[in-house]
């Protein structure tokens, strides 16, 4: 089940093919097919669907495909973005970048609203991901969307294998494993009740190196976090932290420079950088294909909390 | 154990030369099916180990639960049993979703419970699955859940069956015993209409990973592939391309804007045929007939599109066609019709009765339906019926006639697995009751009823 490095770097130096070429047979058309179902479904079945985008690979990704599934008519709903404070500036940037190319609709939930009037307190630890849920819920309650679009795979953590591609949330947001709708063919299951909604998941079969080689065809442009860079950082629990207004390096712990990439996106409080020296997407999909660790298991102190670390947050009705 | 041990540790890299990349990407769905501790977690545990496509910190993962539940050896199950619940009772209990992938194949695999309760699962996995691996335990042999599980594989139309006898170890590698159970279950396939080319045994450990990625040496009297060599070589039924167009309209694309002022595009994914521009087609169930103007696939316009394409098909004229209706070859329309005589596996504690109000869901389209009889229930273990039933409770397969508030344009299933399926859904709280199947779609339930 190995290749040698020697058809890795033919990969890695393959020139993109020529448009005319024959299409290739390749599962990305029938990943990239079946999503756009997906968000057609959605389009057809809910009043008020919205794309929940955190500014990292998989929502950049959900957004191209959105902006496919309904060419040469605009995206017919808005992004979601709940912002913790703890953003790296990069990924903001990115953002409205992102939104003023394609026209596209901005809500924004802040998380450091809730902190400064008191609805919720900083963890003792700083880490804000835990502290997404509540904006997260109240956004989607202010704003009546019955449908959220989540970057979502099932090959990112054990709890979200078992997760459906239309999960019904109740007007609580909770998930409950053990009353999912079964999922038959491809007919999804739209139905909800006033104060539901549904969480849905047009990724939900690709793999990171599906998401990575999708982005390399169809040249989606990333965050630049994702691609090696310089960048001064600190170690903390095996991973390279970067000082920011969600802390610095603790006593024992000293800064230094290094050539790092970031595998996900997240709260600047808990997500991790990597050593590397991939500089582009070829280079990342090299990396990515001979990684021995996960990208949660790699870069996500949230996740690594304990077993069920995930399952309890999706519990609650984190994503 | 020690073998489990040194397995493992061969999973961590020599070097950082050695990578699974998956350069070949034909693509292979599969479920797993088999009864209660016949090892079916191991077994796609020891699937996704042996394929390197578990990660180092998964491993670690395993490594540690396994010890803290002190246990001398790596439990692979707990790879796959996400849940809480499931790792607490060692059971599964929800159908999980893996991916993995080797130089020739990438695969989608669904594991599926083997609880009856959850036999339900078992319908999901199997709706969409190419193939399915039906695990037996070799100290136990063909089970009610084996025979079970077989007809609902059948019945979904799932067109590879492969039987792992599993814990060939315990009964000592022992061929008579393989055989007994093999041809046993051959016989019971065979009896449901696979043909003897469509089902493959193979003895395996899953727990000691004989035949499961290599051949073993401990089965000298097998001779076929380990179970990975056959799911890497087997053929994966193609889309059927020559079955007659067929596409539910999902959306209609009207951009109304400077640069597209009069662009109308009726957007879905062709659900079985070929579409192409000059094709004349009909729209269903209002049944108007018009000619395909241009197919736009998300990468501009195309002039054909097979079976599992997402595309947007303009006509020549200008119809009223809404979400839900269908677009069909002109030639080879399906049958439209407010009765529907369908096969259903019920999947809510609520029992199916007779006179019952529902949603029907089918294509892009979810109409009213009543339960105008409940004709039959199926014993898929004697093969046979009961006549009107009174009610279908969970698990059961029965045969039902539907009255649909509006006509549908349908196929059966047996020859469209798409376009003759349909969920059955509870009006009051949106609930999946049933998976419906258009038809008799297994023939010897039909030639029992006859």
């Amino acid at each position: 089940m190995t290749v040698r490095t020697s058809e890795v770097d033919d990969l890695a130096l393959e020139e993109t093919p020529a448009p005319e070429a024959p299409p290739q047979v390749d599962n990305l058309d029938a990943l990239e097919s079946e999503a756009i179902h997906i968000f057609r479904e959605v389009a057809g079945e809910f009043d008020r669907p919205v794309i929940l985008f955190s500014g990292g690979k998989d929502s950049t990704v959900l957004v191209h495909l959105a902006l496919k599934a309904f060419r040469p008519a605009p995206v017919p709903f808005p992004l979601l973005h709940v912002d913790t404070g703890h953003n790296f500036e990069e990924v903001l940037g990115f953002r409205d970048d992102l939104v003023a190319r394609h026209d596209l609709r901005l809500v924004v939930a802040r998380v450091q609203d809730w902190i400064d009037d008191g609805r919720l307190s900083e963890r003792p630890d700083g880490t804000r991901n835990p502290l997404q849920t509540q904006p997260l819920l109240e956004a989607i309650e202010q704003n009546r969307f019955d449908a959220v679009f989540g970057g979502g795979r099932r090959d990112e953590e054990r709890a979200r294998a078992k997760e459906r591609v239309f999960s019904l949330r109740d007007s609580f947001g909770q998930w409950d494993p053990r009353r999912q709708r079964p999922e038959l063919w491809n007919l999804y299951n739209g139905k909800h009740r006033a104060g539901e909604h549904m969480r849905v998941f047009p990724l939900s079969n690709w793999t990171e190196l599906d998401v990575w080689r999708y982005i390399q065809r169809e040249k989606i442009e990333l965050s630049q976090m994702y691609y090696a860079h310089r960048r001064e950082v600190f170690a903390r629990d095996g991973m390279w932290l970067t000082s920011g207004p969600w802390g610095g390096p603790g006593e024992g712990e000293t800064v230094t420079e290094k050539t790092v990439r970031y595998r996900t996106i997240g709260d600047g409080s808990c997500t991790g950088a990597v050593e590397s020296e991939a500089y582009t997407v070829d280079d990342v999909i090299a990396e990515v294909a001979a990684s021995r660790l996960t990208e949660r298991g790699a870069t996500r102190a949230d996740d690594r909390v304990s077993e069920a670390a995930m399952e309890d947050r999706k519990r609650e009705g984190y994503f | 154990m020690t073998d489990d041990t040194n397995t493992l540790t061969r999973t961590a890299p020599d070097s950082g030369t050695e990578v699974s990349l998956p350069v070949h990407t034909d693509l292979l769905r599969l479920a797993t099916a088999g009864s209660v501790d016949d090892g079916k977690s191991t077994l796609v545990g020891r699937l996704l180990h042996d394929t390197k496509s578990v990660l180092a910190d998964q491993l670690d993962a395993v490594h540690r639960a396994s010890a803290d539940r002190g246990l001398d050896s790596p439990d692979l199950s707990l790879l796959v049993d996400g849940l809480r619940a499931e790792r607490e009772q060692g059971i599964t209990i929800d159908v999980a979703y893996r991916y993995f992938a080797t130089p020739k194949r990438s695969f989608v695999l669904a594991d599926t419970p083997g609880h009856v309760q959850y036999t339900r699962n078992t319908v999901t996995g199997a709706s969409t699955a190419q193939l399915a691996v039906l695990l037996v335990d070799a100290r136990k042999g063909v089970l009610e859940q084996t025979r079970r599980h077989a007809a609902v594989l059948a019945l979904l139309g799932v067109p590879r069956l492969v039987l792992a006898v599993n814990k060939i170890d315990m009964v000592d590698f022992d061929e008579s015993t393989y055989t007994g159970i093999t041809e046993e279950f051959t016989r019971h396939a065979l009896a449901l209409g696979y043909g003897s080319r469509d089902v493959v045994t193979v003895p395996v450990s899953a727990l000691h990973g004989d035949n499961v990625v290599e051949r073993s040496e401990r089965t000298p009297w097998y001779s076929g592939p380990s179970l990975l060599e056959h799911l890497e070589t087997v053929p994966v039924a193609p889309d059927p391309h020559d079955a007659p167009f067929r596409m539910p309209v999902q959306f209609v694309i009207r951009p109304r804007t400077a640069e597209h002022p009069d662009y109308r595009g009726y957007a879905g994914q062709v659900a079985a045929g070929v579409i192409a521009e000059g094709d004349e087609v009909v729209v269903l169930p209002a049944g108007a007939r018009s000619r395909v103007s241009q197919v736009d696939t998300p990468d501009g316009p195309t002039t054909r599109a097979a079976a599992g394409r997402s595309v947007t098909v303009l006509l020549e004229d200008d119809l009223d066609i809404a979400r839900g209706d269908l677009i069909a070859s002109a030639d080879s329309a399906p049958r439209v019709t407010d009765e529907l005589d369908a096969t259903v596996c019920w999947l809510a504690e609520k029992p199916l009765r007779p006179g019952a109000r529902v949603l029907v869901k089918q294509g892009a389209s979810s109409v009213q339906a009543k339960v105008v009889e409940l004709s039959a229930r199926f014993d898929e273990q004697q093969l046979s019926k009961i006549d009107t039933p009174e009610a279908l409770e969970l698990n059961e397969i029965g045969r039902v006639q539907l009255r649909t508030s509006e006509a549908l344009p349908i196929d059966d299933y047996a020859d469209s697995r798409r376009t003759g399926s349909f969920l059955v859904i509870d009006p009051s709280d949106g609930t999946t009751l049933a998976a419906g199947l258009v038809g008799l779609p297994l023939s010897t339930l039909a030639d029992s009823v006859a």
